[in-house]
């Protein structure tokens, strides 16, 4: 009798567990596609093969330059303030040449430039730890270079923040709704418990723009596809020294910075 | 029987439960939801259509905003190329709810009903609306 | 066999009742921490991992310990560790539980988490972790309850488990080897991104986790009739000793290299956790703490008198415990966020929510302990006397 219903009860778990693998393919293979629908990039995006942005931080004179390409951005992409470090949650800031570049900096600089603010904001690495150790592909490259992150798929293990060694990714400690001083009704807000970051302004290119900062920052900082020798970034990489955050880690960031000579100090 | 009592007293217990949906609802009005599109936007539209014919979008609507997510999100796509060979923008908060702009009386009426909660809207900004005549809330945008 | 655990005298059912109240507790923050989200801990943009994750990695390491039974039992043949073996697996089966629920608690979102199903990820190290995790639950699972259950009836454990045993003992290295390359693959986290992390890893796993099941086997001798056996505590003490030598060792290893090296980054989070770092300095007295723990107990585990006298060794054992708790389940964590990527420093401190939710979660394991540990003291109990040939 005993046994008769440990079979029975082994039987039925084994056909149940079969059952749902059997569905769950069965679902995948007879996927509901629409059979004349179909998807396609807007018609004046714009396009590359390897988006990249080079700062020039000789033309950031005024405080004021420095507001204007971070208020951008917070404002359309409907970003918090929480007014303390803990929940802070941020896509584009700023800190001093040694927190920036830490180990890179040099004794005797010149004091205007130990002082300046320097923007930071996502590298879009070429090699990107956070997509490498995301375990759903929340976080992933896009073909042109973009760095990505769909918080739809976001389970909040902040696996990514862990690997990330710039410190570009923040996450919803809590509900960041409140913290909006004025949302942004074309662009959504993010909800407690998923990792965001600066996103290059996708939604942007799509329609045809620059980045935010980029338009705002007259002419500061430059974006263009790196692989194009006649873009405006190859043309100030060519004639222009320039600097990225922490090369040696092997991530391949594609954020520069032209630090400028004597007429910076 | 061993235990009759004890054995009957579950069953009663279990019974109680698994019929409890039935007679919770005894007694309360059970209309047929009728999601309204009675919007500004709507009633501008020379031809009253949805990116897709209605039946289709009253039953799969969910699997096609989840298509429409992953094309812009993850594929960069952000054209909607309809059956009928119309583009639109993919885009819940700036295409879907430009024209059901009453988020209350169109999604929320039949998702209550259904019991669903989806979290689009834990992210996604709904249009403003309630208080404000429906003319005056388009002027929001 | 289950039935086994629903008769139990006054003070098993205390025990029970105490566990399930702290455990209801721990549920009532989780909820509270499930609406609010994870900003009611002491994490924050700059140290994203804190008590949880550090419990995780401690755990999976007790989990991982079974294998220092299985090995000499299975592979070698000592007899004298078949009535302990049980307890080994049965610690197993309650730390990987333990550990499952840490991730989760730890979750932004928690109901997305079948994510890590639906989309897999082979690049990913959770990934890999997650199923060499679940896997080893299940080995340890089925392994000792067939064997238990055989062991009732007085017949040796069918031929089928033989090879889920031998899959067992490089599993137990997998799970501890994948967690440490959770941490040890990332660049620019200096304290993380050592070769010997795993090594590290099993060495204080091997050490700690034998501790841990001295303690329980001792407690079990004392609370039934079931004895472990003299002789297996003092080989499995044996075991603790040169696994937690192993362990300081390695420890060494890595504060030579950081220090004689001279560079900054791989000194900073050490000194954050010794000295403290740009006056920030929260975390050193409990660092200390672990280290004097440490030496104690290898004074107590080497002197062959101390470690052969029971009391003693339940001493060093328990200071094994807390050394390692302390070290690995909490500095190792919060070091390798301090400093941060732009060199600065932002401490971590658990809040009482946090705390609760983890004490909730000990006490999942420790209910799930009791629960298989009942079960085979009272299989062994009515069986006693009685000789089974393996």
């Amino acid at each position: 009798m005993s046994i008769d219903r440990r079979e029975f009860l082994k039987i039925a778990g084994a056909s149940a567990i079969f059952a749902l693998g059997g569905m769950a393919i069965v679902n995948d293979i007879v996927k509901d596609n629409l059979e004349a629908s179909q998807f396609s990039p807007e018609p004046g995006a714009l396009t590359a093969r390897k988006w990249a942005m080079v700062i020039d931080m000789q033309k950031f004179k005024t405080e004021d330059d420095y507001k204007k390409v971070i208020n951008v951005c917070n404002s359309i992409h409907n970003i918090p303030d929480f007014g303390n470090p803990k929940d802070e949650i941020k896509w584009i800031w700023t800190d001093t040449f040694e927190h920036t570049f830490p180990g890179q900096q040099q004794e005797f600089m010149p004091e205007s430039l130990e002082r300046m603010p320097f923007v930071m904001l996502c590298n879009h690495c070429d090699n990107p730890p956070c997509v490498r150790v995301c375990p759903t592909k929340a976080t992933f490259k896009r073909k042109d270079g973009i760095v990505m992150q769909d918080m739809h798929r976001c389970i909040g293990c902040r696996f990514c923040m862990a690997a990330c060694p710039y410190g570009s990714r923040s996450f919803n400690w809590r509900d960041p709704r409140p913290f909006i001083k004025k949302e942004n009704p074309e662009y959504p807000t993010r909800t407690k418990g998923v990792v965001e970051k600066c996103t290059f302004c996708v939604e942007r290119l799509a329609k045809g723009l620059m980045p935010a900062c980029v338009e705002a920052s007259n002419g500061a900082m430059i974006f263009g596809d790196l692989t194009d020798p006649n873009s405006e970034v190859r043309k100030a990489l060519s004639s222009n020294y320039s600097i990225r955050r922490k090369p040696e880690l092997g991530t391949g960031p594609n954020i520069y910075y032209i630090i400028g000579g004597a007429d910076n100090a | 029987m061993y235990d009759g009592g004890k054995i009957l007293f579950g069953i009663l217990i279990f019974l109680a439960f698994v019929t409890f949906p039935f007679y919770n609802d005894i007694g309360k009005a059970n209309v047929k939801p009728e999601p309204k599109i009675d919007t500004p936007e709507i009633q501008k539209l020379p031809q009253k259509k949805c990116v897709e014919p209605k039946a289709f979008m009253k039953a799969e609507h969910m699997k096609l905003l989840n298509e429409w997510r992953d094309s812009a999100v993850r594929d960069g796509n952000r054209v909607y190329v309809a059956s009928d060979g119309k583009r639109y923008i993919i885009s819940l908060q700036n295409t879907c709810m430009r024209c059901h702009s009453n988020k209350k009386e169109f999604c929320d009426k039949c998702h209550n009903y259904a019991e669903v909660n989806p979290y689009c809207w834990d992210c996604h900004i709904a249009p403003k609306e309630a208080k404000i005549a429906p003319k005056e809330a388009k002027n929001e945008y | 066999m289950l039935d086994k655990a629903l008769t139990g005298s006054r003070r098993y059912w205390t025990w029970v009742l105490f566990l399930l109240a702290v455990i209801g507790v721990g549920f009532i923050f989780y909820l509270k921490q499930f609406s609010y989200g994870l900003g009611i801990t002491g994490m924050s943009r700059d140290v994203s991992w804190g008590l949880y994750i550090g419990q995780f990695t401690f755990l999976v390491g007790v989990a991982a310990s079974a294998v220092m039974l299985v090995i000499p039992y299975y592979l070698h043949n000592y007899k004298k560790f078949g009535k302990i073996v049980i307890l080994g697996e049965f610690l197993a089966v309650s730390a990987v539980t333990m550990c499952i629920l840490f991730i989760f608690v730890d979750m932004g979102q928690p109901t997305r988490i079948m994510n890590v199903i639906l989309h897999p990820t082979p690049n990913s190290i959770m990934f890999w972790d997650a199923l060499v995790l679940s896997g080893y639950l299940f080995l340890n699972i089925v392994i000792g309850w067939t064997t238990l259950g055989a062991e009732r009836k007085g017949f040796p454990p069918p031929a089928w488990v033989k090879p889920l045993i031998y899959i067992s003992i490089p599993w137990a290295i997998s799970i501890h080897t994948v967690t440490a390359f959770l941490y040890a693959g990332l660049p620019g986290r200096h304290f993380w991104l050592t070769a010997i992390m795993a090594a590290r890893f099993l060495a204080s796993a091997f050490a700690g986790g034998p501790a841990l099941l001295i303690l329980l086997a001792l407690i079990v001798r004392k609370l039934t009739k079931f004895d472990p056996g003299k002789e297996a505590i003092q080989s499995v003490s044996k075991i603790v000793a040169y696994a937690m030598v192993a362990n300081v060792f390695f420890m060494g290893l890595e504060l030579f290299t950081a220090f004689y090296s001279n560079i900054p980054g791989e000194m900073h989070p050490f000194d954050y956790l010794y000295v403290g770092l740009d006056g920030h300095a929260k975390l050193v007295p409990l660092m200390w703490l672990s280290s004097i723990l440490a030496v104690v107990s290898l004074v107590l585990l080497i002197y062959p008198g101390t470690r052969r006298m029971e009391k003693t060794l339940a001493v060093a054992c328990a200071t094994v415990f807390i050394s390692l708790w302390i070290d690995k389940g909490f500095g190792l964590i919060i070091g390798g966020f301090i400093p941060n990527p732009f060199d600065r420093v932002t401490e971590y401190w658990p809040t009482m929510p946090e705390t609760l939710i983890t004490l909730g979660v000990w006490a999942t394991g420790f209910l799930v302990l009791t629960i298989l540990y009942k079960v085979a003291v009272s299989v062994r109990e009515d069986t006693a006397g009685i000789e089974i040939e393996h």
